[in-house]
């Protein structure tokens, strides 16, 4: 296909440089629609001519899954941007999918309101979120993203431009499309635009910051704050990697360790919240402070650019375990940081690593997550790891989801082999 | 209760070519029994027509199908065994939990088979460390809560039906109730399940953990209407029992001021658990039935409920009524014991029921409309019933705009309840055009399928039924329900699909 064409049917059309590159694999054109029918008629023409085609927003995490076979077309969602609608009243918004959740939440922030969605990337658009259903701590009390989509609209590898749900909160009419949608990392259907269920802003947050030092005790204190009728809308874990010599943790446990901190969220009144995360304190210890003095990791992956990134995700009794089991399996503890409330927690392996290494910790851990229904992916990890690793462990329903593909992408052409079983 | 039909098509006899009283089962009927009998044994396998009569319909009493044979599930290997066969004999099936789904999601096949899951009514377990108890299907919703209550949890969804309807049901309905304002739907609450595939082949979707590698089939799984599975086993996560529950009942002398004050409670941050809604006819038929002794005169009234940490709740509720005085509420009553909120709740939840001593018969609507437009569309339903010379009671999930209008009439008068269900029709035509839904939780099944084609764009439709084509290419889950029009998935010769044969869901018409 030429670029003239692409650039028709898209409305913008470039060739694309080594910064373009998917996970490694290179792009040869990028082509940026305005609109949902430029997507369509771009995503036509590439059915057409058998071109591969990958959605990216922001790119924040364009190396995640598994790198694509092949890379024609980015279709880059730069201009599929902007709120829609926003029904304040009605608690909903529409938007674009190529719009930054940042900016989204500061609009939505002047009226009081927002997504209760604080992913680790702070610079993703929203389609990048739902591809890759990414959420922060804020998932403890209101889910992952696909629990907030209330409607879709996306466009096949065909170009059927294609909506499911609606714009109000409560729809059951149909098959929910966006549930497939969110984590579907690009296979399935490009994201031109998303309507969310907004909840209004909380007037007052307020932490409990307690040091912990091995997850046997988080579990104890995470098992404590469930039991409370607190409702902390998130406890968060941080459990770096040790320090040479351990330094000895002060009688109150509130620090300075070498070890890890637990911190939990209070949302709510300026007194409720205040008052709330003060009983907390007094069942688990630890300080109580501002939002401005949040801890510094709160929200963030415990993996860097050069790590290998992975997510467990377990049921909550199960986390020390499966803590305990990763740190055997590198033959160091691992840092682990995450929503320990609900049992989906980061980790972070050195990408220096040689692959036989990081695969052997990866089977180990999955051998003790298998019998507890839990899960290890690798999220992100180096170029010359990823195509060596099996970055999702065991997954059922796998057949299935081939069959959803075929009918979805018969040629395969929506970011091919970047997902589960080569989907 | 008696409900009309929606589907035109379904009054013409001449298009279904089914099955009628004393006539002789089918030879593939015949065969597929006496391999079920084997198979699972026969005291699980009905064919004799006076006890199929029992499963003809669910809720939606208006359309009546007699099954074909009606298998007892007892063990989730009864429902696999029973799948296969279908599968292999290419005979329809459709699974069903109490039977009190209201769009006719459960109503049978003439020429297949019926699969009842209320057998299968064991509490597999129970994880409070986990917050997850895992149920078999035919598990009543009502009794999840009352297994986690020793632990000071609950299962959140509350289905008005909750004392009957089954777990089954409310995932196949992603079945909803008065506290999804604030914490959300069946889909939001159920974390896994073991389904039975339309092949026969049984897959494990999601689980015990929060999050799974993959597509979440699961998330596309709740809500299906039974049509690309049958659930045999269903984990579900269940919440810690707030500290503090606070009910308020308050009167209004116009529907205007009880909708201003929802808008006024969400407009002010607030998420209540609760918030309902009632008018005038609904409160009527309520104090008949159950003397829940709401306000007298009440124009509308509002249940609305706070719940959380006492520190919020406390000051939050406070706001509540300083809202509704400033609406001009008339009556305030603030449930001081659990005594006092059950008769609160029990007027709103027993309210359909409720109906039928004020009328001989009613048809239940459901229908969702962007909740700031609640006072115009209260004023145009009331305009379009008296224009069909008809009453309607309104009764609603206010909080997020969810409609059940209860449309009464006498089903002695011939073609009454063919008006009734053209009334509710176009209430349904209302709420998609205000940008709304047709279904906030009861289904569309075979009662709303004709108006799927109203709310979606026949692409939207198409990509919905690739969906399906992936669960169930030969079409035998739940046929003729969910989607105005049948599909076929690809060609694959030698294999019936649904778009062979006339339209299996539909049958008599009463
Ligand atoms: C008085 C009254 C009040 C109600 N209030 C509410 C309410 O507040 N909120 C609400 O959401 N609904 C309400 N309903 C509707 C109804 O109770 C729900 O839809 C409920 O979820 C249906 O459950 P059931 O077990 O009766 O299912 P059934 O009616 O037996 O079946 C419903 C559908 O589910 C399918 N199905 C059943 N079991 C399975 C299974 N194991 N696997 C796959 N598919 C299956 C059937 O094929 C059918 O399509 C009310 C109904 C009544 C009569």
């Amino acid at each position: 296909m030429s670029l003239d064409a692409l650039a028709e049917a898209a409305g913008m059309a470039r060739a694309a440089g080594p910064a373009d590159a998917v996970g490694g694999c290179p792009a040869r054109f990028v082509a940026t629609p305005g609109r949902a029918d430029q997507l369509s008629a771009l995503l036509r023409q590439c059915a057409t001519e058998g071109l591969t085609a990958v959605p990216r927003g922001d790119g924040t995490k364009i190396d995640w899954g598994q790198q694509p076979t092949t890379v024609d077309v980015i279709v880059d969602t730069a201009r599929l941007t902007g709120v829609r609608e926003h029904s304040s009243a009605d608690l909903v918004v529409t938007v674009g999918a190529g719009t930054p959740l940042r900016a989204l939440q500061a609009t939505l922030g002047q009226s009081g309101q927002r997504i209760a969605l604080d992913p680790g990337s702070t610079e993703a658009t929203v389609g990048g979120i739902l591809a890759t259903n990414e959420a922060g701590p804020l998932s403890h009390t209101y889910g992952a993203p696909r629990d907030l989509l209330v409607g879709v609209q996306f466009v096949r590898a065909d170009g059927t431009v294609s909506r499911s749900g609606g714009k109000v909160v409560k729809d059951v009419a149909g098959y929910d499309l966006g549930k497939l949608l969110c984590g579907s990392y690009g296979t399935l259907g490009v994201i031109t635009e998303a309507t969310f269920r907004l909840h209004p802003l909380p007037i007052s947050r307020v932490f409990l910051i307690r040091s912990v030092s091995t997850p046997a005790e988080v579990d104890e204190l995470v098992g404590e704050m469930l039991d409370s009728r607190l409702a902390p809308t998130a406890i968060e874990v941080d459990l770096p990697p040790p320090v040479e010599r351990p330094v000895p943790r002060q009688l109150d446990g509130t620090g300075p360790s070498g070890s890890g901190t637990l911190a939990v969220l209070f949302e709510g009144s300026a007194l409720g919240a205040q008052a709330r995360a003060d009983a907390a304190a007094e069942l688990i210890g630890g300080r109580v402070c501002p939002e401005e003095q949040a801890p510094t990791w709160w929200g963030r992956y415990p993996f860097g650019p050069d790590d290998v990134g992975l997510r467990l995700s377990v049921p909550v009794a199960d986390l020390p375990a499966v803590i305990y089991a990763l740190g055997d399996a590198a033959g160091a503890p691992v840092p682990v940081r995450g929503a320990a409330g609900i049992g989906v927690v980061y980790a972070a392996l050195p990408g220096d690593l040689p692959v036989v290494r990081v695969a052997g910790v990866l089977d180990a851990v999955r051998r003790v997550l298998l019998a507890r229904s839990g899960s290890c992916e690798v999220l992100t990890a180096p170029e010359q790891l990823r195509a060596e690793l099996d970055l999702w462990g065991p997954v059922p329903g796998l057949e299935l989801m081939h069959r959803i593909k075929e009918q979805f992408d018969p040629q395969r052409l929506l970011s091919p082999g970047r997902f589960v079983g080569g989907i | 209760m008696t409900q009309p039909q929606v589907d035109d098509r379904t009054r013409d006899p001449g298009r279904t070519g089914i099955a009628d009283d004393g006539t002789a089962p089918s030879a593939r009927m015949v065969r597929l029994a006496e391999r079920l009998r084997e198979r699972i044994g026969a005291d699980k396998v009905l064919t004799d027509p006076a006890q199929l009569r029992t499963y003809e319909c669910d809720g939606l009493a208006a359309v009546r199908v007699r099954p074909g044979i009606v298998v007892l599930a007892s063990h989730r290997d009864d429902v696999v065994q029973t799948v296969r066969s279908c599968a292999e004999a290419g005979v329809p099936f459709v699974a069903r939990g109490s039977g009190t789904g209201l769009s006719g999601g459960a109503i049978p096949v003439a020429d297949g088979v019926l699969i009842v899951l209320s057998r299968l009514r064991q509490i597999v377990s129970v994880d409070p460390d986990n917050a997850r108890v895992v149920v078999e299907p035919g598990v009543i919703n009502l009794w999840v809560s009352r297994e986690a209550a020793p632990y000071d949890q609950a299962y959140a969804p509350d289905p008005s039906s909750q004392q009957v309807c089954s777990i089954g049901g409310n995932v196949a309905e992603n079945a909803g109730g008065a506290h999804c304002l604030k914490y959300g739907f069946t889909v939001n609450h159920v974390m896994g399940a073991e389904v039975v595939l339309p092949d026969g082949e049984v897959v494990r979707l999601g689980g015990t953990a929060s999050e799974h590698p993959g597509l979440d089939l699961l998330g596309a799984f709740i809500g299906s209407e039974g049509t690309l599975g049958v659930a045999t086993q269903v984990t579900v996560r269940t919440i810690r029992i707030p500290e503090t529950v606070q009910t308020m009942l308050v009167g209004f002398h116009s529907v205007r001021d009880a909708a201003g004050t929802v808008s006024d409670i969400i407009a002010s941050g607030i998420v209540p658990a609760a918030i309902e809604m009632m008018d005038a006819l609904a409160i009527e038929a309520a104090e008949a039935a159950v003397q829940c002794g709401y306000p007298q005169g009440a124009v509308a009234v509002l249940v609305i409920e706070l719940d959380g940490p006492a520190v919020e709740v406390d000051e939050q509720f406070r706001q509540v009524r300083e809202l509704a005085e400033a609406r001009h509420a008339f009556e305030t009553r603030i449930a001081r014991d659990a005594a006092e909120r059950a008769l609160m709740w029990k007027g709103r939840k027993s309210a359909f029921a409720a109906v039928g001593r004020i009328s001989p018969a009613y048809y239940v609507q459901d229908g969702v409309i962007p909740r700031t437009r609640l006072p115009e569309v209260l004023e145009e339903i009331g305009r379009l019933a008296d224009e069909a010379q008809m009453r309607v009671a309104n009764v609603f999930h206010a909080g997020d705009g969810n409609l059940h209008p209860l449309i009464l009439f006498d089903d002695a008068v011939p073609g009454a309840a063919h008006d009734a269900e053209r009334l509710g029709g176009a209430i349904l035509d209302l709420c998609v055009d205000l940008g709304g839904s047709i279904t906030g939780e009861h289904g569309v099944g075979v009662d709303k399928k004709s108006k799927m084609a109203r709310q979606f764009a026949g692409e939207d439709l198409d990509t919905m039924q690739l969906v399906r084509c992936a669960f169930d290419p030969d079409g035998l889950a739940n046929p003729g329900k969910l989607f105005p029009t049948p599909r076929l998935c690809g060609e694959r010769p030698g294999v019936r699909t649904a778009a062979d044969t006339p339209d299996p869901a539909l049958g008599e018409v009463f």
